[in-house]
C-alpha cells in the first residue's frame, strides 16, 4: 500500500511547477515534468475514491464489530481485533465450514470454467484463422453470448433449466427419454454444472477474441517456412501457432481466472440471492454473509482474506509463467 | 491476414471434418439461447407455461406491448442509458489522458501507477461494495452531494470499472501510433495537448472505439452495484428486469421480449464495431 501512496504525492508535489510553466512559449522541460501528472490525475482520483480508498475503509471494517446496530454511524462500532476473521477461519464451526465449501466450489467451478473456455475459444480461433465460406457471419454469431448483457442471457437459461416449462427438460427427458423423471437444474447438486454452462456459454467469446487477435500478430514468413520444410498443417499449428500464442494467453489465462472467480452477476441472476450449496460461489457467499445476515464485519474480514488469496494466486502465476521471459510486465 | 492457406498445400481432410463439426456443435451451442429467445418472445403465455414447445403454437407481438406496462421498462431503459453512456463517455476521456501520459513520457511513479491501476481488477466487486456505499452516504451527509442513490454515483462507479482495463489497452495502443507524428506535431508549435487531440486520438480512433464498446458493455450489464445504489426512480434494466416474475406469474414470454429489446442497443453496437474490437486488441492489449 506503501506504493500508492507515493503515486497519489508526487503529483502534487510536481504539479505546480508543471502548471505555472504551462503557458505559450516556454521550452517544455518544466512543463513536461509536471503535465504527465496531470494527465494522470484524473484516473488517480477515480481509482482513489471508487477503488482504494473503499478498499482501505473495507480492511478496517473487517476489524470490527460491525452488526445492523452500527450500520448507521459505522466509526462508533467496537473493534473486534481479529475476531472476525477467527470466525471466518474456523473450519469446525457453521461460519468457517461454509465459507470453506464455498471456496472449494469456487475454485472447482474457475478452473473447470476458464479451461472450457480457453480451450473452446483457441479451437475456435484456430480453426477459423483460415478463410472459407460464411466465416465473417460465424465470427459474428460466436461474439453474441459476450455482447449480450449478461443478465438478459442469464435468464434466458434460467427459463432455459425451469422444471416443467424448460427447454433442457424437454429435450432430455421427452425427447431423448434420458432421464426417468425430470430433473431440477437450479437447486440441488446439478446446479454447479447448470452455472458451469451458462458460464462457459458467456465467457468462450472473450477467448475466442483475444486469441483471435494474438493469431494475426504471427507472421506469416513462419508459416511459409514451414510448409517448405514440409510440415503439414497440423504441425504448424501445434509447432508454431500454438507456441506463438504463448504471451497472449498468459494474460488471457489470468483475466479468465479473477473474471470467473470473482464473478457475482452470472450466479446471482442464476440462482437469486440464496445460491444451491453445490453452487455456492464465493462473492454470493459473502453478499448473503453481509446483506442477509447483516453481519458486515464479518462479511469483510472474508472478502479480504478472498484478496489475499487472489494477491498470491497472482503473484505465483506471474512469477512463475513470466519465468525465463524478457519481463513480468503485462 | 498471416494464414496457413497461404501454405501451397491445401488443408488436409483431417483438418476440413475436424472444424466442420467442431464449428457446427459450437453453433448450435451457442445458437440454442439466442433461439429460445426469440421465438419464447413470440409466444402467447400459455406455450411459456406448460411444456416447453420448439415451435410458438402461434406467433403474438403481444408481449412487446405488455412489457412497458408490466414494469416501467422505459423509465428503466432511460435511466440505463444515461448511466452507461455517461460512464462510457468519462472513462474514454480519462483512460486517453492517462495512457498518453504513460505512453509518451517518462515520469517517476510510472510503473507504480500502472501496476496499481491494473491491480484494481483482481479486486472482488463483493469487498468494496459497502464500504463504497458507506462513503457515498458519508460524502452524502458531509456535502449534501447525493452520490447513493443516484444516477451520478453509479455513473461514477462504472467508469473506474472499465478504467484500468481501458487504459491499459490504450497504453498498448498509442505505442503504436508514431511517435515521430506527434512530435512533428510539437515543431510545428501545437502544444502537447494539441498534438494529443489533432493528431494522436485520430489515429488512435480504432483502439479508443474498442474502449468505449467495453465501457459501454461494462456499464450496460453489471448487476451488483445497481441492486445496491439504486432506488425506484434510478433503477436500471439489470435490476428492473427482475420485475417480471410476480408472485404468481411468470411472464416468460414478456421476460424474453424484455431481454431482447434490451440486448438489441448493445449487440447491435458491438457486431457493427467488432471489426474495431479486433483491431484495437491486436495492436494493443495482446501485442
Amino acid at each position: 500500500m506503501t506504493t500508492t501512496t507515493t503515486a497519489v504525492q508526487e503529483p502534487a508535489r510536481v504539479n505546480s511547477p508543471g502548471a505555472a510553466g504551462g503557458s505559450g512559449r516556454r521550452p517544455g522541460r518544466i512543463r513536461r515534468v509536471g503535465l504527465p501528472y496531470l494527465l494522470l490525475l484524473p484516473a488517480l482520483l477515480l481509482e482513489l475514491l471508487v477503488h482504494l480508498v473503499p478498499m482501505v475503509i473495507g480492511v478496517v471494517m473487517s476489524f470490527k464489530e460491525l452488526t445492523q446496530f452500527y450500520i448507521r454511524d459505522w466509526g462508533t462500532a467496537p473493534w473486534s481485533g481479529f475476531d472476525n476473521y477467527k470466525v471466518s477461519v474456523d473450519f469446525d464451526a457453521p461460519v468457517g465450514k461454509a465459507l470453506l465449501h464455498s471456496f472449494f466450489v469456487t475454485v472447482g467451478f474457475t478452473l473447470l470454467s476458464v479451461g472450457l473456455c480457453w480451450l473452446i475459444g483457441t479451437a475456435a480461433a484456430v480453426f477459423m484463422q483460415d478463410n472459407f465460406r460464411g466465416r465473417g457471419l460465424l465470427r459474428a454469431l460466436f461474439l453474441v453470448p459476450y455482447a449480450l448483457p449478461v443478465y438478459a442471457a442469464v435468464i434466458t437459461w434460467v427459463f432455459m433449466f425451469q422444471h416443467d416449462n424448460g427447454l433442457v427438460n424437454h429435450v432430455l427427458h421427452d425427447q431423448l427419454h434420458l432421464t426417468d423423471k425430470p430433473s431440477f437444474w437450479l437447486i440441488g447438486d446439478n446446479s454447479f454444472w447448470a452455472l458451469l454452462i451458462v458460464s462457459v456459454w458467456k465467457g468462450w467469446p472473450f477467448a475466442f477474441l483475444i486469441v483471435m487477435a494474438g493469431l494475426q500478430n504471427i507472421p506469416r514468413e513462419l508459416y511459409e517456412a514451414a510448409a517448405l520444410d514440409g510440415a503439414g498443417l497440423w504441425q504448424q499449428i501445434r509447432r508454431i501457432t500454438l507456441p506463438s500464442l504463448r504471451p497472449v494467453n498468459q494474460v488471457l489465462i489470468l483475466v479468465l481466472f479473477l473474471w470467473t472467480f470473482n464473478d457475482f452477476n452470472t450466479p446471482y441472476v442464476l440462482f437469486g440471492k440464496s445460491a444451491p450449496e453445490a453452487a455456492d460461489l464465493i462473492s454470493v457467499h459473502i453478499y448473503q454473509a453481509s446483506f442477509v445476515t447483516w453481519n458486515f464485519g464479518t462479511g469483510s474480514a472474508m472478502s479480504v482474506l478472498l484478496l489475499l488469496f487472489l494477491l498470491v494466486v497472482t503473484g505465483v502465476y506471474l512469477v512463475f509463467t513470466s519465468r525465463g521471459r524478457r519481463t513480468a510486465d503485462v | 491476414m498471416s494464414s496457413p492457406s497461404s501454405s501451397p498445400m491445401a488443408p488436409p481432410r483431417s483438418f476440413l471434418w475436424s472444424r466442420r463439426i467442431f464449428l457446427t456443435l459450437l453453433t448450435g451451442f451457442v445458437l440454442i439461447p439466442v433461439y429460445v429467445m426469440v421465438s419464447s418472445s413470440l409466444k402467447p403465455l400459455a406455450d411459456v407455461t406448460g411444456k416447453f414447445r420448439w415451435l410458438p403454437s402461434g406467433l403474438t407481438v403481444r408481449p412487446y406491448i405488455d412489457i412497458w406496462s408490466t414494469v416501467p421498462l422505459a423509465k428503466y431503459f432511460v435511466n440505463s442509458l444515461i448511466v452507461s453512456v455517461s460512464a462510457t463517455v468519462c472513462s474514454v476521456v480519462v483512460a486517453v489522458f492517462a495512457a498518453y501520459a504513460v505512453s509518451r513520457y517518462d515520469f517517476r511513479g510510472k510503473r507504480v501507477f500502472t501496476v496499481t491501476v491494473l491491480s484494481t481488477q483482481m479486486f472482488p466487486g463483493i469487498l468494496f461494495l459497502l464500504p463504497l456505499f458507506l462513503l457515498y452516504v458519508n460524502i452524502g451527509n458531509a456535502t449534501g452531494i447525493a452520490l447513493f442513490g443516484s444516477r451520478g454515483g453509479l455513473i461514477l462507479t462504472y467508469l473506474t470499472f472499465s478504467l484500468p482495463f481501458s487504459i491499459w489497452m490504450l497504453i498498448g495502443y498509442l505505442d503504436s501510433v508514431p511517435r515521430d507524428l506527434d512530435e512533428a506535431a510539437l515543431v510545428d508549435g501545437c502544444g502537447p495537448l494539441g498534438a494529443l487531440f489533432r493528431i494522436v486520438v485520430p489515429a488512435a480512433i480504432p483502439g479508443i472505439v474498442a474502449v468505449a464498446v467495453y465501457a459501454f458493455m461494462t456499464a450496460w450489464g453489471e448487476v451488483l452495484f445497481a441492486s445496491v445504489m439504486t432506488n425506484d426512480t434510478t433503477r436500471t434494466l439489470a435490476v428492473g428486469l427482475q420485475g417480471y416474475s410476480t408472485l404468481n406469474d411468470v411472464y416468460w414470454n414478456q421476460i424474453m421480449a424484455a431481454s431482447l429489446v434490451v440486448s438489441v442497443p448493445v449487440v447491435a453496437g458491438f457486431l457493427l464495431l467488432q471489426r474495431y474490437l479486433v483491431t484495437g486488441l491486436t495492436a494493443g492489449a495482446v501485442k
